[in-house]
């Protein structure tokens, strides 16, 4: 039997009240080993967005523990809780870029925890840093755009520099806030699987709030289920069912979802295939 | 794959593009504004001694303010602002009356070629001239007191609104406006029925601003006789009478925030 | 009256029609009440005099002193100086009144976003020439007072519209950069001047363009520029040397209303 490795974050009796009353989150424990990968869907409003967004302390937790690495992020206040953000990438689903900073500044902005404000003010990075960044840009497939202005990439582009920022962190773990929502199907596959091969690469565990149920059993091995902010599945993504759906978004005809979701693991097996051709092409 | 991207060298260097991309330009436009600031800059005549006199009399400002004086000049305070306030409701409401008609005239659309350059002939030297110089002239015309003032508020307040009303008039719909003139309507019917509905809830905003800047004008234009608050507080200057000016300033100060208040809240009622 | 059958269609409910006329014969009256008090003391005399005062007047300003332009030229570079460092140095200073009054943006939106907004509101109650007026009681006569008076009130003008600019701002931009583990003055530099920077260039030129016009009577009372060789010239009834001075001022906002035009053109 195989030991399990110490979770690199540890989530115990998370809770979010917001000031207007509304419970956002209730109670939710949450495992995540070094270098697992984990998909967080539920309906809109189910708290995936807050969850995310407690661990790295953008929305203040009202009970509960968040540990990462062992560290206690909900003690941590100012520069303590600045050096824990820097190993947490996370990727937002607007993209979140500075739309009139170039691609290489967004790419930098990544590094902005390590530089002093001067330094940054003057655009002054450590060689390592930049050389970093030209090679983060090339992995995601946008070398030679650095000089381009963020607003005027395409949506998929967009991203690409958001996966590129958050990578050059160095993070210990990737938080993602619905990647695709905002991008066409072609594209979102696309992202999807750069995420993946990258988290692969860095061994880097993720958490993929995701609302499009086929994309997240396709790509995520292990699968969340939150409902008005409580986990009420979590599993293999090969055991969401009927049911689980069921009990994840409320009673609805599940049965044409989970055909294409089955649809989809067949085909993703031969895309794969196809496309570890391509690369090596 | 990966090893092969690891194994390419990555530049080290990188530098943000420039903001202007012709250095020639970029250049120029830097000497230019150095040069400018060291000349003007150098044309600056300060006189350290008066200043160094003036830093105390800053400090018996600032006491001033800490400590205003609203009452041994209270009564020439009172009529002071009395004049202000008459004056800019009067100048308002005749300057909006009479704005209508202007901006009527200066609007593409509903007026012909003559008289649209005479109205925007009107609102052009209306919005050139200073409320300052137009009030000079005024009161050597009309001699000194709060009627010169109420003239010179009502034709900027004219040259203002007409100049708004008119782009508005003239970004309006211009469905309505055909439909009403295929039923036969009359001119006024025009506008009554397609134009001053459309351009109204903007218009009642922008009066309300307008009265505001009327309001500080008016605080103004008694510098040059003009009546008003103005004139109490240059007289309260001349006398050396600082608390009794810092009385005056923060009326002023404490009845814009009022009235931006007020409209803040009327403007959000009507939209 | 009572078996009328054909119904009138009205825009409002009779009652409703009878408020708005009330309330139009009360402001109405409200309005010539002010104008009672405001012209009681007005020497009526004067004012029915003003058309032959204004033959008069026009009579003797024409025609311009022309070749008075040759002592206009500085003056006229001490207004362009007044507006032009006013403005500079009035962006200096609203631009940290402007964070400390944003929302998003203040350390403390109990202690410190008061005062930043009072010191918005009190810089914009002011008018220019009425700050110039205080600083040359306390400077002394000169183009200083005139720059910090034209400094002073374009914070007003400059913090408020870009305090407005940076509570519009795009948040997720903002936390974005904030989730790297910025520091707040990097997330400031970085995620909110970026989006701000346009507005700012916008709104400076536009109030450049405001203050060329407000600089050139700030020597009324004595701030330097070519104010005050209108003072002087009115002093003395130079009728003709008024006129030319009215030529130079207007032709100086004609030129600045020009520029800013081509160069805000230039930025969008």
């Amino acid at each position: 039997m195989q030991v399990s490795p110490a979770p690199v974050l540890e989530i115990r009796g998370l809770e979010k009240r917001y000031p207007t009353g509304d419970l956002a989150i209730k109670g939710v424990d949450l495992d995540l080993a070094p270098g697992a990968v984990l998909g967080l869907i539920g309906p809109s409003g189910a708290g995936k967005s807050t969850l995310i967004r407690c661990i790295n302390r953008l929305v203040e937790p009202t009970a509960g523990a968040i540990r990462l690495a062992g560290t206690d992020i909900g003690a941590l206040s100012g520069g303590a809780l600045r050096r824990e953000r820097r190993q947490i990438g996370m990727i937002f689903q607007e993209f979140a870029l500075v739309e009139r900073l170039t691609v290489m500044e967004n790419v930098l902005s990544g590094r902005l925890g390590t530089v002093g404000f001067w330094a940054s003010w003057f655009r002054r990075f450590p060689g390592e840093d930049i050389a970093a960044a030209y090679r983060l840009l090339d992995r995601v497939g946008l070398a030679g755009m650095e000089n381009k202005r963020a607003d005027a990439l395409s949506g998929g582009q967009r991203q690409r520099v958001g996966i590129a920022r958050a990578l050059i962190q160095h993070p210990r773990l990737l938080l993602v806030d619905e990647p695709t929502a905002s991008l066409d199907p072609k594209t979102s596959r696309q992202i999807m699987r750069l995420l993946l091969e990258l988290c692969r690469e860095h061994g880097l565990a993720a958490i993929v709030n995701i609302h499009d149920v086929v994309l997240a059993t396709e790509f995520l091995p292990r699968i969340v289920g939150l409902r008005a902010g409580e986990v009420v599945f979590d599993g293999p993504a090969g055991d969401v069912s009927t049911d689980v759906l069921t009990s994840i978004y409320g009673d609805e005809d599940w049965t044409a979802i989970t055909r294409r979701m089955q649809q989809a693991a067949q085909d993703d097996e031969h895309l794969d295939e196809a496309k570890l051709v391509a690369i090596a092409a | 794959m990966t090893q092969a991207l690891a194994a390419t060298a990555y530049p080290t260097q990188w530098k943000k593009p420039p903001f202007i991309e012709s250095a020639a330009w970029r250049v120029a436009l830097w000497l230019g504004a150095v040069l400018y600031l060291v000349l003007a800059l150098g044309s600056l005549e300060v006189n350290w001694a008066r200043l160094v006199e003036g830093l105390e009399r800053g400090g018996r400002f600032v006491a001033a303010f800490v400590q205003p004086d609203f009452t041994s000049r209270w009564n020439d305070i009172l009529a002071g602002f009395s004049e202000s306030l008459t004056m800019t409701i009067t100048s308002t409401a005749l300057g909006i009356a009479l704005s209508i008609p202007v901006a009527v005239g200066a609007a593409r659309n509903l007026a012909p070629t003559p008289v649209y350059l005479a109205c925007r002939g009107f609102i052009a030297v209306s919005r050139t001239l200073n409320e300052i110089i137009v009030a000079i002239f005024l009161v050597a015309l009309f001699g000194f007191g709060p009627f010169a003032g109420f003239l010179t508020l009502t034709f900027a307040t004219i040259g203002f609104m007409a100049k708004l009303l008119a782009e508005d008039i003239e970004e309006a719909d211009a469905a309505p406006l055909e439909a009403l003139r295929a039923t036969g309507a009359g001119f006024l019917q025009r506008l009554d029925f397609a134009v001053f509905p459309q351009v109204m809830p903007r218009f009642i905003g922008l009066s309300l601003y307008r009265l505001d800047i009327n309001f500080r004008e008016s605080a103004v234009i008694g510098i040059v006789g003009a009546g008003g608050i103005g004139a109490t507080l240059n007289t309260a200057m001349d006398r050396y009478e600082y608390d009794t000016a810092a009385a005056v300033i923060l009326i002023i100060i404490a009845i814009v925030m009022a009235a931006e208040y007020l409209s803040g809240m009327l403007r959000a009622r009507i939209q | 009256m009572s078996n009328e059958t054909v119904a009138v269609w009205r825009k409002r409910a009779p009652r409703a029609e009878l408020a708005v006329f009330a309330a139009w014969v009360l402001a109405l009256a409200f309005t010539s009440w002010a104008f009672q008090v405001m012209t009681q003391d007005t020497i009526w005399a004067f004012v029915t005099d003003a058309p032959k005062q204004a033959a008069d007047i026009g009579g003797r300003m024409l025609p311009p002193a022309w070749s008075y332009i040759h002592e206009l030229w500085w003056p006229l570079w001490e207004t362009l100086n007044i507006a032009t460092l006013g403005t500079l140095l009035g962006i200096v200073l609203a631009t940290p009144v402007a964070f400390l009054a944003a929302r998003n943006t203040t350390p403390s939106r109990i202690f410190v976003r008061p005062i930043a907004l009072f010191v918005i509101a009190a810089s914009r109650s002011i008018n220019s020439l009425i700050w110039a007026l205080l600083l040359v009681a306390i400077l002394g006569p000169g183009v200083l007072a005139g720059i910090i008076a034209i400094a002073l009130r374009s914070i007003g003008f400059i913090g408020k519209l870009l305090y407005e600019s940076i509570e519009e701002i795009d948040a997720t931009q903002v936390e974005a950069i904030a989730a790297t583990g910025a520091s707040r003055a990097q997330v400031m530099a970085w995620g909110v001047a970026p989006q701000v920077m346009p507005t700012l260039a916008g709104i400076s030129v536009f109030r450049w363009d405001i203050n060329i016009r407000e600089s050139t009577v700030l020597g009324l009372v004595g701030a330097g520029g070519i104010g005050l060789k209108l003072e002087a010239a009115l002093g003395v009834l130079a009728w003709p040397k008024v006129t030319m001075l009215l030529i130079a001022i207007l032709a100086t906002v004609v030129v600045s209303e020009w520029i800013t035009a081509a160069v805000r053109k230039r930025l969008i």
